[in-house]
């Protein structure tokens, strides 16, 4: 079973942006869309390390600030002639609070 | 011997109860009905149709004098219900006790008041009932009266729109982005809006209410908001919500949270009492709509009769019942996991409609402006229906006939005659429209016929699509290259209909240009919001998250992730105070500092969470942002002039700082940066910039559209003026131009090539009129975005934004 962990508010995270939790290994992007849904990669762009939580939302997407691939955020997969993953994370909204994988996170400090 | 039931409260869910008891053959009961208004069971849900004349107060009498004799009800219409006693099981009246055998809450939800200075004044109501209803119906009696609603939900538009409709000026204040924000998405919201304001109706959003301001008599005459607006009116109705009534229940010792709670089978905490309708809570949910109540009263007479019953919350829908709005919204309409929406937009019907699939299910729908196929939708939602068969047109609905694919010209069709085409030469639809019908049939005819496109030529692309409209397969369009993958349209046919259907916001541009994606994407939403904010400065809301990283976090990224810090330094001048600061925050922040090529100071290698510190640290020295990041103004490059220079002929210096002044803060479709050289030697290197001025001993020389980047082009000549006034002027008011008519990411040089020089001096050279009135707009746009960008974002409170929103690393090292 997934444990989740509270990483904040979701007011928190500005609609159609996102915001970085910092992990021992880097920082994971925590996305919320139009549609205040919450999605969770890697905060960085496989291709040159662009801050993904940095790029434009659109949709169920997120565009690369430096060099504009983009990203399907619940799966992390990049679209197009763009053939990059970066690495996804269950991330899900209860009560107006943002909930990560604490498992992953722990792994990712404990490697 | 018949069971004693005593029901308190005559709301509908209660009365649809009472029928279905008596519908069993075996029902035995003695009841007791009460209820705190003077009257029985009336229908809820058709008040705004009393409101709004369509229906009296007769015709929503679900239940009559009559029906209450044929079974034998005892009505206590009118009194209150002051207490229960549950153990000796008796419930207590204002005019005396009742005995109970089973007792059955139905006390419904009150209206939720915002607790603002001045709500108890004669004049402020709820939307609940019918007394409410009389107050609303009495004030279109008046003539000139005025209202004002709080909230933008169901209720309250229903108010609104009940109260327009008899002639009152009604204004809704709605705290949200978008109306009916839990029912619609801002596509749907939009149009909403759009209707009620054909209808008179006021609408603000995003709207915080302060104050209800009274008059000498206790009487409320204007509502204050957070802005400092006031809103005159005679009343005001507050339709913010409701909240459970549990009073009586909570002071008898039955088990209650946010509503009573009660089980399955609509019995609370003691076996022998139930409840049903708003005031109660069902697996942590509470009810505002109609249909789960119907659900509820039929298992709380099943239960009452020694049946088994369930009930189950299911998924609900909604309909406005404002005429003229037609909107529906039922299910889940969030986006998620593995859901996928399928979106259709007419935009000459103003027709709007969204389903939200996940896997072969239907989840959510939201429908506006034709509702027709709203319950089909349901249905198979409902039912959980697979529709993988007919997916390909299953937004076409039941009666699909073969489902036209959306037209991209629908939006130039619906423009009324009367709508502006070709801006420069004001050439309106119906001109070209009655060129083509004299046999014009080629672009050039029309352009001769009418001049439309035969200035600047932006508009080129509009003028085809009316001709492909009236001439059908007879035009053969010419392809161009559209805005982006959300939309057929180009950028300039885009800013054109902006400016002619005087579209304000990202969802009107959306709807009305049948925009294909929700949202639009990084390519269009940018374009957009600088289209959007340099057409309606003082409308337009700008939207940081529709921007590039650097321009919504005020500096440069870098290759690193870390940013560039640069302030202004007009004219290229700075002082050993500024220096001093500038040193002091490099050592502070472990910046590289780099001279630029545009006259100023560069911090690169700053972390995001010190980007608002640095910037107090360099407003603390009186520096502001130089906006080295933006499509806006840069530098002011200038040389020393006559001040120090024994070639200079005017101040150079002074000028450059002078136009950086006027010039700052302002966006532009691409970056934008001026030189000024003192004399022909030309240090400032101000021929090859967007604005050049040259000084001579006679004056200045203007020259505009240059290049030094990927292109490198020498200035055009503008014109030659005499004085420093005339050049901040036709500077401005040339800024101004290309603010409003280029494309976006074109640079001045790019946009003076597409419309000719010629044009843009006619309109900033000699046409003096056109001058001062792109001035004056450039001004007004000033008003707006003309502040530092630092200081507003360098604020303590703002800055745990700047920061990551959780840190795992410090748990980590523990």
């Amino acid at each position: 079973m997934t444990l989740f962990v509270d990483i904040g508010s979701l007011e928190d995270i500005p609609r159609q942006g996102a915001r970085v939790v910092k992990t021992t290994e880097g920082c994971v992007a925590v996305f919320r869309t139009l549609e205040d849904e919450v999605f969770a990669l890697d905060d960085r762009c496989p291709h040159k390390g662009g801050p993904l939580s940095e790029g434009i939302v659109h949709g169920r997407n997120v565009t690369c600030p430096l060099h504009s691939a983009v990203f399907d955020l619940s799966t992390g997969q990049a679209q197009g002639a763009d053939d990059y993953v970066t690495r996804s994370y269950p991330a899900k909204v209860e009560n107006g609070r943002v909930l990560l994988d604490a498992a992953l996170l722990k792994r990712r400090s404990a490697a | 011997m018949k069971k004693k039931l005593v029901i308190i409260g005559a709301g509908m869910a209660s009365g649809r109860a009472i029928e279905h008891l008596f519908e069993h053959a075996t029902a035995d009961w003695d009841v007791t009905l009460f209820n705190a208004e003077p009257r029985g069971n009336y229908n809820r849900l058709m008040l705004s149709p009393v409101l709004s004349g369509e229906k009296t107060y007769e015709q929503i009498v679900t239940h009559d004098d009559s029906f209450y004799a044929a079974h034998g009800i005892h009505c206590r219409f009118g009194e209150k219900v002051v207490s229960i006693d549950r153990a000796r099981k008796v419930v207590v009246g204002e005019k005396g006790e009742v005995a109970y055998d089973k007792l059955l809450i139905g006390t419904g939800s009150n209206p939720f008041i915002i607790p603002l200075p001045g709500k108890d004044l004669k004049g402020v109501i709820a939307y609940r009932d019918l007394e409410d209803t009389q107050a609303m119906i009495d004030l279109g009696a008046k003539p000139g009266a005025k209202a004002v609603v709080i909230g933008g939900g169901l209720l309250g538009l229903e108010a609104a729109a009940g109260m327009a409709a008899r002639g009152v000026d009604v204004t809704v204040v709605h705290i949200m982005g978008h109306l009916m924000e839990r029912q619609l998405d801002e596509s749907a919201g939009y149009l909403l809006r759009k209707a009620l304001n054909d209808k008179g109706i006021h609408v603000l959003c995003q709207a915080n209410s302060k104050e209800i301001l009274g008059d000498e008599t206790g009487h409320v005459r204007a509502l204050a908001l957070a802005d400092g607006t006031e809103l005159p009116c005679d009343l005001l109705v507050m339709a913010v919500g409701i909240r459970p009534n549990v009073a009586l229940a909570k002071e008898a010792g039955l088990q209650v949270a946010r509503g009573i709670v009660v089980d399955d089978h609509m019995v609370t905490s003691d076996p022998d009492v139930l409840s049903l309708g708003e005031c109660v809570e069902h697996a942590g949910a509470i009810f505002g709509l109609v249909a789960p109540l119907y659900d509820q009263a039929k298992v709380v007479a099943a239960t009452l009769n020694g049946e088994h019953s369930v009930f189950v919350s299911r998924e609900v829908s909604t309909k406005l019942k404002v005429t003229g709005c037609d909107l529906f919204s039922a299910g889940d309409f969030a986006e998620g996991e593995g859901r996928e929406d399928i979106v259709f937009r007419d935009p000459s019907r103003g027709v709007y409609k969204r389903l939200v699939l996940k896997g072969d299910r239907i989840i959510g729908a939201v429908m506006y402006g034709d509702t027709a196929d709203g319950n089909w939708f349901y249905g198979l939602m409902k039912d959980g229906t697979d529709i993988s068969e007919m997916r390909e047109t299953l937004i076409f609905g039941p009666a699909f006939q073969g489902g036209a694919a959306l037209d991209p010209m629908a939006a130039v069709a619906a423009l009324p005659p009367e709508a502006e085409i070709c801006g420069c030469n004001g050439v309106c639809k119906g001109k070209i429209e009655a060129a083509i019908k004299g046999g014009a049939t080629t672009l050039d005819q029309v352009r001769a016929q009418t001049k439309a496109s035969s200035s600047c030529g932006t508009c080129t692309g509009l003028v085809e699509q009316v001709m492909a409209v009236c001439l059908g397969d007879d035009f053969v369009m010419p392809t161009h290259l559209p805005m982006c993958k959300c939309t057929d349209h180009t950028h300039e046919d885009v800013r054109r209909l902006i400016k002619s259907m005087e579209l304000k916001s990202q969802p009107a541009v959306f709807q009305e240009l049948g925009w294909k994606t929700k949202d639009g994407c990084h390519s269009c939403r940018p374009a957009l919001n600088f289209y959007l904010l340099a057409d309606w400065p003082l409308d337009y809301q700008d939207q940081p998250q529709s921007r590039f990283v650097n321009e919504r976090n005020h500096a440069n990224i870098q290759k690193d992730g870390t940013y560039s810090v640069m302030p202004r330094m007009w004219g290229g001048m700075t002082d050993a105070n500024e220096l001093r600061a500038i040193a002091d925050a490099a050592e502070k922040y472990g910046a590289a500092v780099k001279v630029t090529g545009g006259q100023r100071i560069d911090l690169l290698g700053i972390k995001k969470e010190d980007l608002p510190a640095i910037w107090a640290d360099l407003n603390d020295a009186g520096m502001v942002s130089g906006h080295a990041y933006t499509k806006g103004l840069r530098t002011v490059k200038t040389c020393v002039g006559s001040d120090w220079c024994r070639f200079g002929t005017q101040d150079s210096t002074g000028l450059g700082i002078k136009l950086e002044k006027l010039l700052w803060g302002s966006w532009t479709p691409h970056k934008v940066k001026l030189g000024v050289s003192g004399c022909p030697r030309n240090c400032a290197e101000a021929t090859c910039k967007d604005v050049g001025v040259i000084c001579v001993d006679s004056g200045y020389q203007i020259g505009v559209a240059g290049a030094a980047g990927m292109d490198v082009k020498e200035t055009e000549r503008l014109c030659d003026v005499a004085s420093e006034d005339e050049v901040l002027e036709i500077t401005a008011a040339f800024i101004q131009l290309y603010r409003e008519n280029a494309k976006y990411l074109d640079r001045p040089y790019k946009w003076v090539a597409k419309v000719g020089l010629d044009w843009v001096k006619e309109r900033v050279v000699a046409d003096i009129d056109s001058r001062r009135a792109l001035y004056d707009r450039f001004l007004i746009s000033q008003s707006v975005y003309q502040k530092d960008p630092w200081a507003e974002r360098a604020r303590p409170e703002d800055r745990p934004k700047w920061a990551p929103l959780a840190d795992f690393t410090k748990e980590a090292a523990e």
